[in-house]
């Protein structure tokens, strides 16, 4: 696949197996993954159930190591480095957001998003608060700082988590089902406000086994039993703004 | 990640389970309030037997006749034994030992009734030379101590003490002149004692009658043999060298071969101090053990609580990690929430073992005394305690695998 070359490589997969020892059989997760992925793309990552999508994020989110294989991230060499360094790196260059939104039961939003930057001693307490507020207003919670985790509702949990993903500024977003548990009307709300972030030049990785949600996307990169079976570039995006405004109103 | 992030966390995590926290608490409360309340029992019935031994008389060495170390305490000795100590060896004790005693007196005791007039006082009249006024940190209020003279030639002549003279006087006369009898035998009164009051176990340090140790020898009891002897040394750190002393005039007077047993003990003060406090001394352990073992248990309920934690936020850890966590981190961050929950359930525990000991002081007039050390040390265990009980929880937490965490149900 030809790229333009002033896009700056983001993350590079060479051959990436992933195997797990159950017992004594041996589950080839991945069987030899290989794409780059540029600066400012949104890619949907889809595929059947078991076919290696939450394996490959967790090793492009450096939470697991591949068996064999070489993957670069942000030009840096990820393979190699220990427990501690892909913590850091995680720390420095990774937005996550699940599927369960994961945040701290009975905390403040702030409190929440202010997560990532408590674990980097270089950010002082001003400057984190000020980042967590400057990332939940540009998920559209700038009236909801200082609401509890189980005061909100799923799509706003959500946004708090996406807020959380985006405060420590990382050079990429990684999200493993983030429209899971959410119905479509706030599904088209989430995924209207990662074409937000895709448009402010964020590069976002986003796994579903939704096909529809592919037409939102720049790029869209099929799994099958662990293997690349499709990779295209979408040149027509639709707009998630316009299909949440043609959904059926909500009816009381 | 620095300390005050984590200080952070670690608070938010107890705030968050309130009611939790201070159930953990409890535990380590209980075991810091309970040792510093039984250290300050047993130091307090220490400290009151040691001043009761100490307001007893300064520097004080008593003689007894027959030997302690090989009777064993408490088993009775036959006359003979009784009998061992003349008044041979209290001229030789004060002749020979010089060097480090500033007084010495025989001592040689009767007891009776006292009767003056219509009223009578049941009381022992002890024997002794004037220097026991001096041993005894006794002086004269009214009247004077009986002379040498009086001692020579067995005069029956006593000092009383003011107990004595609140029974028998009971119309306000002047003590001083009047004859009192012992038995049958009469004694001029000369000299009445200042007051002491009661001693801190509770006895009357005025019942006394003083008289010359002749006269009780010879007009009342009719022995030739002396009770004990009581000696002075000149500075509280001379006592050995005027034990060994002593010792070595008596064996001598006795004519002990070298290695055969003494016929009479030298004890000094302190070491009937520290005999009679080897007793609380156990207590005090046996009360601070009982004590440590409910601080232990406290710091069992901390490692089950925080085993319960670590298990019921997995996925809080897993989400810590997959944001950037280390496993120092997570570390820390267990460590640090296991030790506020021990120090601050130590320093509660602190202010209620003191304040219970003040209450027990106040209400039961327990003699308590808080050692500095004891609220340190327990202080200090506790927080060890933390440490070492939130070590194995906190260290599980920090090894878990941040993909199995996050996805822990
Ligand atoms: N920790 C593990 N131990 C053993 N096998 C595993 C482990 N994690 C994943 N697998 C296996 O690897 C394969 C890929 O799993 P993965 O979770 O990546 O699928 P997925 O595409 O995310 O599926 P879904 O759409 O259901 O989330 C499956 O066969 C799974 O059983
Ligand atoms: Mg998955």
């Amino acid at each position: 696949m030809e790229r333009k070359s002033n896009k700056k490589p983001i993350i590079e997969l060479r051959n990436v197996k992933r195997d797990f020892v159950v017992g004594d059989e041996v589950v080839h997760a991945l069987r030899g993954v290989s794409f780059s992925i540029y600066e400012g793309e949104f890619v949907t990552i889809m595929g059947t159930s078991g076919s290696g999508k939450s394996t490959l994020l967790n090793a492009l989110g450096c939470l697991d190591t591949p068996t064999s294989g070489e993957y670069y991230l942000d030009g840096v060499e990820v393979r190699t480095m220990n427990k501690n360094e892909r913590a850091i790196l995680r720390n420095r260059k990774i937005g996550f957001v699940f599927q369960n939104y994961n945040l701290l039961a009975k905390t403040t939003s702030v409190e929440n998003v202010e997560l990532p930057l408590m674990y980097n001693s270089s950010i002082s307490a001003e400057e984190r608060h000020e980042r967590a507020v400057k990332a939940l207003m540009a998920v559209g919670l700038g009236e909801r700082l200082n609401h509890k985790s189980n005061q909100m509702s799923g799509g706003q949990q959500q946004r708090v988590a996406i807020a959380r993903a985006l405060v420590n500024d990382p050079v990429i977003i990684l999200a493993d089902e983030a429209t899971g548990n959410l119905d479509s009307r706030t599904s088209f709300e989430i995924l209207v406000l990662f074409q937000e972030l895709h448009a402010k030049g964020r590069t976002i990785i986003f796994v579903t086994h939704n096909p529809e949600l592919s037409q939102y996307s720049s790029r869209n990169i099929r799994l099958r039993d662990g293997q690349v079976v499709e990779d295209t570039i979408n040149e027509h995006i639709s707009s998630a703004k316009e299909a949440l405004d043609a959904l059926p109103p909500v009816k009381d | 990640m620095n300390v005050s992030n984590l200080l952070k966390i670690a608070l938010r995590a107890i705030n968050n389970n309130k009611l939790r926290s201070f159930l953990t608490m409890l535990g380590i409360i209980i075991g810091v309030g309970s040792v510093i309340a039984m250290l300050a029992i047993g130091q307090g019935s220490k400290k009151s037997i040691q001043e009761q031994i100490s307001e007893m008389g300064s520097n004080m060495i008593m003689v007894h006749p027959g030997n302690n170390e090989r009777m064993g305490g408490g088993v009775r000795m036959n006359s003979s034994e009784m009998q061992t100590l003349k008044n041979a060896d209290y001229e030789a004790i004060v002749s020979k030992c010089t060097r480090y005693l500033s007084a010495v007196s025989p001592m040689v005791s009767s007891s009776g009734q006292m009767i003056y007039g219509n009223n009578n006082y049941p009381t022992s009249v002890t024997g002794v030379s004037q220097d026991y006024l001096e041993i005894r940190k006794l002086t004269v209020e009214k009247g004077d101590v009986f002379t040498d003279q009086d001692i020579a030639s067995s005069a029956k002549v006593c000092v009383i003490g003011k107990t004595i003279v609140d029974n028998l006087f009971t119309n306000q006369e002047d003590p001083i002149g009047k004859v009192v009898r012992f038995g049958k035998v009469p004694f001029t009164v000369v000299g009445v004692l200042a007051a002491k009051g009661y001693n801190s176990m509770g006895q009357d340090q005025d019942a006394v009658v003083l008289a010359p140790y002749t006269t009780i020898q010879k007009r009342v009891s009719n022995v030739t043999y002396l009770g004990s002897i009581y000696a002075s040394a000149k500075e509280e750190s001379q006592t050995s060298k005027a034990i060994d002393e002593i010792s070595e005039v008596l064996r001598e007077n006795h004519k002990i071969k070298d290695g055969a047993d003494d016929d009479f003990s030298v004890r000094s003060q302190e070491e009937l101090s520290s005999m009679m406090t080897s007793t609380t001394d156990m207590m005090t352990i046996l009360l601070a053990c009982i004590a440590g073992i409910s601080l232990l248990v406290g710091g069992i309920g901390i490692m089950n609580i925080m085993y319960v934690s670590v298990t019921e936020r997995t996925r809080e850890i897993g989400l810590r990690m997959s944001v950037g966590a280390r496993g120092v981190d997570i570390l820390a961050q267990f460590l640090i929430e296991a030790i506020l929950i021990s120090v601050t359930g130590g320093l509660i525990g602190v202010v209620l073992g003191v304040g219970a000991s003040y209450a027990l002081t106040t209400i039961l007039g327990w003699p308590v005394y808080i050692q500095p050390y004891s609220v340190l040390l327990s202080f200090l265990v506790c927080t060890l305690t933390g440490v070492f009980f939130g070590w194995y929880p906190a260290k599980r937490a920090s090894e878990m695998d941040p993909i199995e965490a996050i996805r822990y149900e």
